[in-house]
């Protein structure tokens, strides 16, 4: 008994598992904040699975269990039976289109008796693995394209699946692989491009386009004028200038305009000028969105309503803030959705500043240590995977926040072991703890 | 190749680190740098909960209550509550029909959301909250809320005690945001004067409310709450069977009568004819009965008792006599040869007797009532050769007006009191160029030509004979319950005894005391003669005149009479104004009489009953009122279509001159053809403007598919 326990706890990295329990039980105190009604039994509450709560705070009993068995698995067995699970993943998003149930307008959960089960979530995990096993074969050149290629369309099949289920925020999330690739030799390039359109995208949002395709055109012009020398060598370098030139005044005069008439849905313009801070052009304005408003003539806009609670919540919270259960904001349901995606203003509100930032304290500290961990294994698998758990949870920690506090665009993303929500704590337990299980084999070469 | 990436892993932590700075850079920013969140999150969550108090009461002489506080109920609903619904039978028992019911659950959605209750009728009629009472369990979702109202038991007082209503944005702004949407407020008559004593203070709770505005809680567990002070009652000179009496013996007519006690200057009676029920302003059809009333041409709700303009005819001539007197320009035994005329002037001023030596001195020509007399006693005032010019003793004259109260407020403690009118040495100058005699205003001498006064102004004027030369400012409220050192001071100008024209000697003062008994024993006014109690008083019978179709048409005489009683110890001075109906000793002087009798015997007399009698059942309404009516009508419904057939017009009617921006012009094509059959004019009431405005714009959003305005 004794030599097992031992065994178990061989190598597992305590730190890791010490802010996993300090973020779940945030969390549970979050959701308490948020659900409790003055006057109930707390004890006999938290036991009767009634409230909120209390179904998270058996949601967390599940997880430890769940986290203990991974732990008792063979490490051995991740990397054998990634791509079985990647095909179990993909297989379940095909299955929720003939057997959703529909549910706050996402087509992404299936429904199994009393419990709904989001695919999705669970396919973070498969991806991550199977991820990792690609990465780590042996034979593998990633510096080819074809092998790039290949990575990227393991990344983006549950993607693409997920967006036609509605759940562009979700879908989004699997972007964050890239940052895994990045770290295994993808061209650095890559990634400069993809921030730059993202980049552009944004300019084409907050400038007149005629403005900015003076702009676009005057920095061409002045690469021109700088590099003609080069240019007198190598005549190619002008035509690839020009090219570029064109292909960031297509995007910005035909591409972004085309994304959102055609391809973004009417909450997801919302979403994305309320966070600007501008009005929708009348030309993005599709069919029966934006109901106008009788008083001021604009169109009524509940993205921006939710951003603006939101704000007032954090913001309101001041250095110290107002303590559990005492933010009115969150108290009495000024902010929607606030046990899920916007658990971060009980935070806000109740803790203050000073709150707050141990929060995040909390998970760059996480964050840092799977780093720090995969940095230390001999196996490119569990490196890869390590770099896809933290891939995961920087983009939902940053989303998340940064959207509570009016960064970023709304997207329904739950804040990493924190917000209400069984799927999603046990997806990051799953995620978490097979990284401490494969952490604690590091001196094996896993494949 | 791991090992050629190794520094990759730094670039990752370098992104993730500036990330999260960056985050932490806006929770600074939000949490630390900017402190209106923590004011925006307060306006979110605390409601301030406005607990009205109690109003005053107002008090007559007696401690009857002239005015008094009830319960009525408002219908209030919570939309999101009416479920399983019976809503025919529910618009039976309102006596509403479906669509109607529709309308106001939606109004209600719009202006309150579906969780929290709205009006849905407000002040129902006790028949209509009986039966809801009954039927309540049948209704979710509405339920009956407590409204206090005024309500007079005496039916009387409506003019002197204004009435209340909620506040209206220009109270709101002009008590410099002290008043709140919702809140009541005086707006006429003592109502509006003591308001801040009426009213009592509010008491405010601070209420925590969730995101649909429902309360769920106190703030801090009520720390800051303050609790509701009643209103203070007012007691006032006021007497209320003398109010009644009055208010009776104006019915249909057009006038106005006031009672003063001289000692104190206590009004103890102010009726102005036509008059109103003042429980038709409060309760279900308070605003029904509010326009009927304003859309009168006999215009009901003015108070004749202060804004009344009357030429003081006769009543005039003590006054007259006394300026005389006192000027010295005359003693009580100056007499003038009267035949029947003035004709002094070059033109004659008529005169009811004709020689007799009926005004051989003072006494005889004030019972006698001589025109003649009078005229020649103003020129010669005028004339005075001791002012030095006709025009500063015309100054002088005005100047004894002024002091009689005549052509200057007063102040008594109601809004917007008029001043009557004595004319000025400019307005003269004005008219006649500068060349004018005191024949030219000939005709002030009996109180005609430019002089106007209220029966207020004439009543204090009464006062200030009776009392020898002094008078306190009239006014209606005695004394304020508990009163304060600020209460003092409002009250201290009605304790002020105003000595203006003591100097008067006593003889002078007699003369015409002794001249005004004799009205009534043996002058014009013997219709006023109480058996047991000396009676000093003056008729009048003004001439008068109005513009109908364009034409300047003489009316029949203004009734107009004073009097005081006892002469020896006068307590109680009434001045009479019946518009229209002819001899001063026909109309206005028995009613004097009754009231007289009434305030010193507390009975009246079988004489006085059977006037009462005859005086309450007549009908003095004036015959050209009902065509000014129809003419007045007729125009407001020639506006109304005007507006209704030009729909551009009406926009801009209702949103204060702002156009609209695009209207369709085939749209208002069609509105045009629709006129005619709605042309026929119709009663309007406040609310046709709202119901025509929602009718009209069904027919401003003719879009075709694709999405252009025809």
């Amino acid at each position: 008994m004794s030599q097992k326990k031992a065994e178990i706890s061989k190598g597992v990295d305590y730190i890791l598992i010490v802010v996993y329990l300090i973020l779940v039980c945030t969390g549970l105190m979050a959701v308490f904040g948020v659900t409790y009604t003055e006057g109930d039994p707390v004890v006999q509450t938290f036991l009767g699975f009634k409230t909120d709560y209390s179904r998270q705070f058996y949601y967390a009993c599940i997880s430890l269990v769940l986290g203990l068995f991974i732990l008792l698995t063979d490490s051995k067995f991740f990397p054998a039976t990634a791509n079985l699970w990647y095909a179990g993943g993909i297989l379940l998003l095909l299955l929720v289109f003939p057997f959703h149930s529909a549910v706050k307008g996402t087509e992404s959960i299936i429904r199994v008796g009393g419990f709904q089960f989001q695919p999705a979530e669970f396919c973070k995990v498969t991806v991550a693995l199977t991820l990792a096993k690609y990465l780590s074969n042996p034979e593998l050149d990633f510096s080819r394209t074809r092998s790039q290629l290949i990575a990227t369309a393991i990344v983006l099949a549950p993607a693409v699946l997920t967006v036609f289920q509605k759940e562009t925020g979700l879908a989004l999330v699997f972007c964050s692989f890239f940052f895994v690739m990045y770290r295994e030799g993808l061209p650095a390039i890559i990634l400069v491009i993809g921030f730059a359109i993202a980049a552009l995208v944004v300019a084409t949002l907050l400038l007149d386009k005629n403005v900015l395709a003076i702009i676009l055109t005057v920095i061409a012009g002045l690469v021109v004028l700088f590099s003609l020398r080069q240019i007198k060598k190598n005549k190619t370098l002008l035509l690839k200038i020009i090219l570029v030139w064109a292909l960031c005044v297509g995007i910005q005069r035909f591409g972004v305009p085309f994304l959102f008439e055609h391809v973004l849905g009417k909450h997801q313009v919302e979403r994305i000028y309320s966070t600007i801070g501008k009005e929708i052009p009348q030309e993005y304005l599709k069919g029966n969105m934006g109901e106008i408003n009788a008083k001021t003539g604009k169109q009524s806009n509940t993205a921006d309503y939710n951003v603006k609670q939101s704000k007032i919540a954090v913001g309101s919270g001041g250095l110290m803030g107002k303590g559990l259960l005492s933010g009115t904001q969150t108290r009495y349901g000024f902010v929607p959705e606030q046990r899920t995606d916007f658990i971060f203003d009980t935070i806000g509100e109740g803790f203050g500043f000073v709150g707050s930032v141990i929060l995040m304290g909390l998970y760059i500290l996480l964050l840092f240590r799977i780093i720090r961990i995969a940095e230390r294994q001999r196996s490119t698998f569990s490196r890869c995977y390590a770099y896809g758990v933290a891939s995961v949870f920087f983009f939902h920690i940053a989303v998340n926040v940064a959207m509570t506090i009016g960064l970023a665009p709304v997207i329904g993303i739950p804040l990493p072991l924190i917000s209400y929500g069984g799927t999603s704590l046990l997806t990051f337990t799953i995620l978490l703890f097979i990284l401490i299980r494969l952490d604690a084999d590091r001196q094996m070469v896993l494949r | 190749m791991s090992v050629f990436n190794k520094s990759r892993s730094y670039i990752i932590r370098i992104i993730f680190l500036s990330v999260f700075i960056i985050i932490i850079a806006q929770l600074a920013n939000l949490q630390l740098v900017s402190n209106k969140y923590l004011e925006l999150a307060k306006n979110n969550a605390v409601f301030e909960k406005i607990i009205y108090p109690e109003r005053g009461i107002i008090f007559d002489r007696n401690g009857k209550a002239v005015l008094n506080n009830t319960i009525m109920f408002d219908l209030m609903v919570t939309p999101a509550e009416v479920k399983n619904f019976d809503t025919t039978a529910f618009c039976s028992l309102m006596q509403i029909d479906t669509a109607e019911f529709r309308a106001r659950i939606i109004t209600a959605i719009i202006k309150n959301s579906r969780v929290r209750p709205s009006i849905f009728h407000s002040l129902l009629t006790p028949e209509m909250q009986a039966r809801f009472e009954e039927n309540s369990w049948r209704f979710p979702g509405f339920v009956l809320q407590q409204r206090p109202v005024r309500t007079y038991p005496y039916n009387v007082g409506a003019h002197i005690l204004g009435y209340i209503s909620e506040v209206d944005a220009k109270d709101i702004e002009r008590s410099g945001n002290f008043y709140r949407m919702g809140d009541y407020v005086g707006k006429n008559g003592l109502e509006y004067t003591y308001e801040k004593v009426l009213m009592g203070q509010r008491g405010v709770q601070y209420m925590i409310k969730d995101n649909r505005n429902r309360l769920v809680g106190h703030y801090e567990n009520g720390e800051f709450d303050t609790t509701a002070v009643a209103g203070r009652g007012l007691k006032t000179h006021l007497d209320v069977e003398l109010q009644v009496l009055a208010e009776k013996l104006l019915k249909d007519k057009v006038g106005s009568v006031v009672a003063l006690d001289p000692r104190t200057g206590g009004i103890l009676a102010m009726a102005s004819g036509p008059v109103f029920n003042p429980n038709d302003l409060t309760g279900p059809d308070k605003n029904a009965n509010y326009a009927k009333l304003l859309l009168n041409v006999r215009a009901p709700l003015l108070n004749r008792g202060i804004k009344g303009r009357y030429p003081p005819g006769s009543t005039f001539k003590p006054l007259g006599g006394l300026v005389a007197l006192d000027e010295g320009v005359i003693t009580p035994s100056y007499g003038y040869p009267c035949g029947g005329g003035y004709y002094a002037c070059g033109r004659r001023v008529g005169c009811t007797h004709a020689g007799g030596g009926h005004a051989a001195n003072l006494r005889l020509a004030i019972a006698n009532s001589c025109n003649s007399y009078f005229v020649q006693v103003y020129r010669m005032a005028v004339d005075n050769p001791r002012a030095g010019s006709m025009r500063k003793g015309f100054e002088d004259w005005m100047d004894y007006m002024h002091k009689f109260g005549l052509g200057v407020r007063l102040g008594v403690d109601l809004p917007s009191e008029d001043k009557g009118n004595i004319p000025s040495v400019a307005t003269y100058d004005k008219e006649y160029r500068g060349s004018w005699t005191s024949c030219t205003n000939l005709t002030l001498g009996i109180g005609q030509d430019k002089m106007l006064a209220t029966p207020l102004q004439l009543a204090n004027a009464m006062s200030i004979i009776a009392n020898k030369g002094y008078y306190y400012i009239p006014h209606f409220v005695d004394s304020i319950d508990g009163e304060t050192a600020a209460d003092a001071r409002i009250l201290a100008k009605y304790r002020e005894k105003h000595a203006v024209l003591t100097h008067i000697s006593d003889t002078a003062y007699n003369a015409i005391i002794n001249g005004m008994n004799d009205v009534v024993t043996r002058g014009t006014a013997r219709v006023a003669m109480i058996p047991g109690i000396n009676v000093c008083a003056k008729t009048g019978t003004a001439e008068n005149y109005t513009i109908l179709d364009r034409k300047r048409i003489k009316l029949k005489d203004n009734s107009m009479f004073v009097c005081f009683a006892p002469k020896e110890n006068p307590k109680i001075a009434i001045a009479v104004a019946v518009e229209n109906a002819g001899y001063g000793a026909t109309w206005a002087g028995p009613i004097a009489r009754i009231l007289m009798e009434k305030y010193l015997l507390d009975s009246l007399t079988n004489k006085s009953k059977a006037d009462f009698e005859r005086i309450s059942n007549t009908n003095l309404m004036p015959a050209y009122y009902n065509r000014l009516q129809y003419i007045t009508d007729s125009a407001r419904a020639e506006q109304w279509a005007k507006i209704r057939r030009d729909s551009t017009q009406l926009l801009r009617y209702l949103k204060k001159g702002a156009a609209p921006k695009a209207i369709p012009k085939k749209d208002s094509a069609q509105a045009r053809d629709r006129k005619p059959q709605d042309q026929k004019p119709k009663q309007k009431k406040p609310s046709a403007l709202v119901a025509l405005f929602t009718d009209d714009r069904k027919y401003y959003r003719p879009v075709t598919a694709s999405g252009e305005i025809i």
